[in-house]
């Protein structure tokens, strides 16, 4: 009998496999999706298959093109996974070619370019989301207040597929603001703060999703619920979450208590726009964070601000994916610079000096 | 007892309710023994006997050469049949010199040392060379001669004999079978230890997956009041030096230095034992208790297993194996030596045999790093896995230096939790074989280059003589002509 002797200890494996962490993250998102797409409709499942489907298309044609084989790669869930949180961070009535370019974007583009999973510096469903940002202003933030599934302002599934397939949608007449771009487009027409955020649904409202925004941002209760999943089954620890949620939660209180009129609160910069899918699905995104839990900090704490900064300062209501883009540049720097302390070193590396027991 | 915590580890499968509560039995006399003169860590052992030989049971049949090695003695009385070289239990299957000892059946004691009648009179000089002449190794797989680690009293101000019983690896129940069967013979090796170096105090550290142990050792130790039993976390790797170290004393060892540097030295249990044999009765190190376990065996065991015995008798003696397995692995799964066959003897590191079945080593194919973290965060030594195994995949060593591969204690943790199962540890063994062969090689030029420095050295020192010798000799003859000219002139 002859026994294989190619591989060193160890000789057991923890029950951990790429394929069970990406469904995990999949799963947290289940609920929140099915609310969305019963939230906005028709239109809204058929821009989610979309880009899901475009994703996953994307990715076996990159993978068949470099030689590479491709359902196994398929079915380590991190294309579906991009897709996934693309489409989340959609408008929901999006038409299909948005869906379809924005694949393009990040399975391409963002992530088999620079040699596949693992290897890309960028969150490729943010690169995505941007990079239609940016093309497309129009489209990307035309959002609509919701119309639930089967309810009298639904349209039906016959209409919808007009919708997403062939533009038949006046956004004019329908589209809403989401709360965050209201809030600023009443700053610029130089309406303070505290009397356009009144006009807005209540926070609780704001909280369960009943109001306009991309497709999976709404229903921040839902991702936060996905997110605590995620933390229980520490698929993420709370080092990220925490750390975007504080920052974007103390400089909201802080330039709020200020000046009211400028800012929003704390609370609302919490509750409102993709904080939640971001610091819990996007910011957590593992091949684009550091891997250390004390850069991890920094740069959740780096994400939080450069949100708040965007969302203040700049000209888009929303900051989340060009604050995540922007730390995903730095997190070479961060691993980098930011390690744990050796065992039985100091954190500069050098041997502890003996305190005892010399002779 | 005040306990403290260490960093990361990892809380595997530990299946050690496969042979926990099996008492341990002893191994008939197998037909032949076979004892390879490398079971230790350090020098190989001189073999004193010839084919064809009678020797008694606990004679010497290999002398220890230099400071760092072990003797090897008969584990029965018997015939020496042959001296030939033999695979050893080791991933490189390399053959080794081995002696090959027919037992007759007998089992016939030769003249053993007398004992120490009162080993706390004697002095740990005289322990240390009985331990030394035993022939005693580190029995937790290390297999570092004993004596020299007892040693350490004279170089260091000891504070601390620390008994490791925590026996962290997943399977393996030898020790705790040694603790809860031997407990006062434990103690008793113990006690002796720590009269060796010299410290005051001694903890004998458990996991807490074993509770009959610590009540047991706890009862067996209530006499002594210079005796602590600390009931350790279960978390893998405990049971490694300096992290035990640390649990217990809450003091960290500086990298590159021993934890003796801060006042603990560190034994296995079963040492202890062997300790007490070795000064109580004179007995040599013969035989050691082996887990024999993993689902592919029939009826796992704990045996007390006459070193040089084949692993195939014993896992024939445990009803053979139910399926082909996965893996043989020598030790644990963590840290433990794959085995290329069946047809090696155990020796003296030797704590468990274990047959794997496929679903038990849970192998699955390479996937790319998707830069998880696990591996930062339970790494217990603080390192970066996923840094070090990228920059040496690239060769790059100095790379791996830096990110401080030579501090790694090749746990294994990181490639257990990797969810793409790169085989990290797999990556840092390689790195840190590389860079103790430059580091020979370099020492090898170094002392080449000394040397043909020092000839040139000599060589010029000689030709400088020469060349000093000669103007002398010229000057000498010019003065010489100097003065028969000034004779000339002058008459
Ligand atoms: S555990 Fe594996 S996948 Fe995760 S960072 Fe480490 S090497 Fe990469
Ligand atoms: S094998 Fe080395 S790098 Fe991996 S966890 Fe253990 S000490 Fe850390």
């Amino acid at each position: 009998m002859k026994i294989l002797v190619d591989k060193s200890a160890p000789f057991t494996h923890a029950p951990t496999s790429v394929q069970k962490t990406m469904a995990t993250v999949l799963l947290a998102l289940v609920p929140a999706t099915l609310f969305n797409a019963t939230l906005f409709g028709w239109p809204a499942v058929f821009m989610f298959l979309i880009t899901l489907g475009s994703c996953l298309g994307a990715e076996a044609i990159c993978l068949s093109w470099s030689n590479k084989p491709v359902l196994p790669t398929l079915f380590d869930g991190s294309a579906a996974l991009t897709g996934w949180l693309l489409a989340m961070s959609l408008p929901p009535w999006a038409p299909w070619w948005i869906g379809v370019l924005g694949a393009v974007f990040a399975i391409f583009l963002a992530k088999q370019v620079f040699g596949g999973l693992g290897q890309n510096p960028f969150n490729p469903a943010m690169v995505g989301r941007v990079a239609l940002l940016i093309s497309f202003p129009v489209q990307m933030t035309a959002f609509i207040a919701p119309r639930p599934l089967f309810s009298s302002t639904a349209p039906g599934f016959i209409e919808s597929l007009g919708i997403t397939f062939a533009g038949r949608v006046d956004f004019d007449s329908i589209s809403a603001a989401s709360a965050l771009g209201y809030v600023k487009t009443e700053l610029s027409r130089g309406i303070p703060v505290s009397q356009s955020v009144p006009h807005l649904p209540d926070l609780m409202d704001i909280a369960l999703g009943m109001h306009p925004g991309s497709f999976g941002e709404t229903s921040a209760l839902l991702i936060l619920a996905g997110g605590l999943f995620l933390l229980a089954r520490r698929v993420i620890s709370w080092h990220i979450p925490t750390a975007v949620i504080g920052t974007l939660f103390v400089m909201g209180a802080l330039f709020n208590a200020i000046n009211p009129d400028r800012f929003t609160g704390g609370v609302f910069q919490v509750i409102s726009g993709a904080t939640f899918l971001g610091a819990f699905f996007i910011a957590t995104d593992y091949v684009t964070s550091p891997v250390s839990k004390r850069g991890q900090l920094v740069y959740g704490c780096g994400i939080g601000l450069m949100t708040w900064i965007i969302r203040s300062f700049a000209g888009y209501p929303e900051g989340m994916a060009f604050a995540v883009l922007l730390m995903n540049a730095l997190t070479p720097l961060i691993d980098h610079h930011i390690r744990p302390r050796p065992f039985g070193r100091t954190r500069k590396g050098e041997p502890l000096p003996l305190a005892r027991g010399e002779k | 007892m005040k306990l403290f915590p260490i960093r990361g580890g990892i809380h595997p499968d530990y299946r050690k309710e496969l042979t926990s509560e099996k008492p341990i039995v002893a191994l008939p006399l197998p037909r032949l023994l076979y004892l390879p003169v490398q079971q230790h860590m350090g020098a190989p052992a001189n073999i004193t006997v010839q084919p064809g030989d009678q020797v008694k049971k606990g004679q010497v049949l290999a002398k220890g050469q230099g400071a760092v090695s072990a003797p090897i003695h008969a584990p029965t009385s018997g015939r020496i049949a042959e001296i030939a070289n033999i695979t050893a239990p080791h991933p490189s299957g390399l053959p080794q010199n081995t002696i090959i000892l027919e037992p007759d059946g007998k089992d016939e004691w030769g003249d053993l040392p007398e004992p120490l009648a009162d080993p706390f009179a004697a002095t740990p000089q005289q322990i240390k060379d009985r331990v030394a002449g035993a022939g005693i190794v580190g029995m937790g797989g290390a297999a570092f001669p004993s004596a020299v680690k007892l040693g350490l009293g004279g170089s260091h101000k000891l504070e601390i004999l620390l008994l490791n019983g925590a026996e962290c690896e997943p399977y393996l129940t030898c020790d705790d079978r040694v603790m809860r069967e031997y407990a006062d013979q434990v103690v008793d090796g113990a006690r002796i230890m720590a009269h060796a170096l010299g410290t005051p105090r001694i903890v004998i550290a458990i996991e807490r997956n074993k509770p009959q142990s610590l009540e047991l050792i706890k009862k067996a130790a209530a006499a002594f009041a210079n005796i602590d039993v600390a009931d350790v976390p279960v978390q893998y790797p405990m049971g490694a030096e300096r992290h035990l170290t640390q649990a217990v004393t809450g003091r960290e060892t500086p990298a590159r230095k021993l934890t003796a540097d801060i006042g603990v030295v560190v034994h296995n249990v079963a040492t202890a034992r062997a300790v007490h044999q070795a000064v109580r009765f004179g007995r040599p190190l013969i035989s050691r208790i082996v887990t024999v376990s993993g689902n592919a065996v029939r009826e796992p065991k704990n045996i007390e297993v006459p070193l040089g015995t084949k692993v195939a008798e014993l896992i024939d003696f445990c009803g053979g194996l139910a399926e082909t397995p996965r893996r043989i692995i020598s030790g644990g799964p963590m840290m433990g030596q794959p085995l290329p066959d069946l047809d090696v003897p155990v020796v003296k590191g030797t704590s468990g045999i274990l047959a794997l079945t496929a679903g038990e080593v849970n192998e699955r194919p390479v996937q790319p790093c998707i830069r998880c973290g696990s591996c930062v965060s339970i790494c217990p030594c603080g390192l970066v896995p996923v840094e070090m195994a990228a920059v040496i995949r690239h060769e790059n060593m100095d790379a791996a230096v830096a990110w401080g591969v030579m501090d790694c204690v090749s746990c294994g943790s990181c490639s257990y939790i990797c969810p793409s199962h790169i085989p990290l540890a797999q990556y840092f063994n390689y790195a840190k074989g590389r860079l103790n062969e430059q580091d020979r090689e370099r020492r090898k030029r170094d002392l080449v280059k000394r040397l043909v420095e020092e000839r040139a050295a000599r060589l010029e020192k000689a030709a400088k003589a020469k060349r000093e010798a000669a103007a002398a000799r010229a000057a000498a003859q010019a003065a010489q002509a100097a003065t028969a000219e000034a004779n000339r002139v002058n008459p």
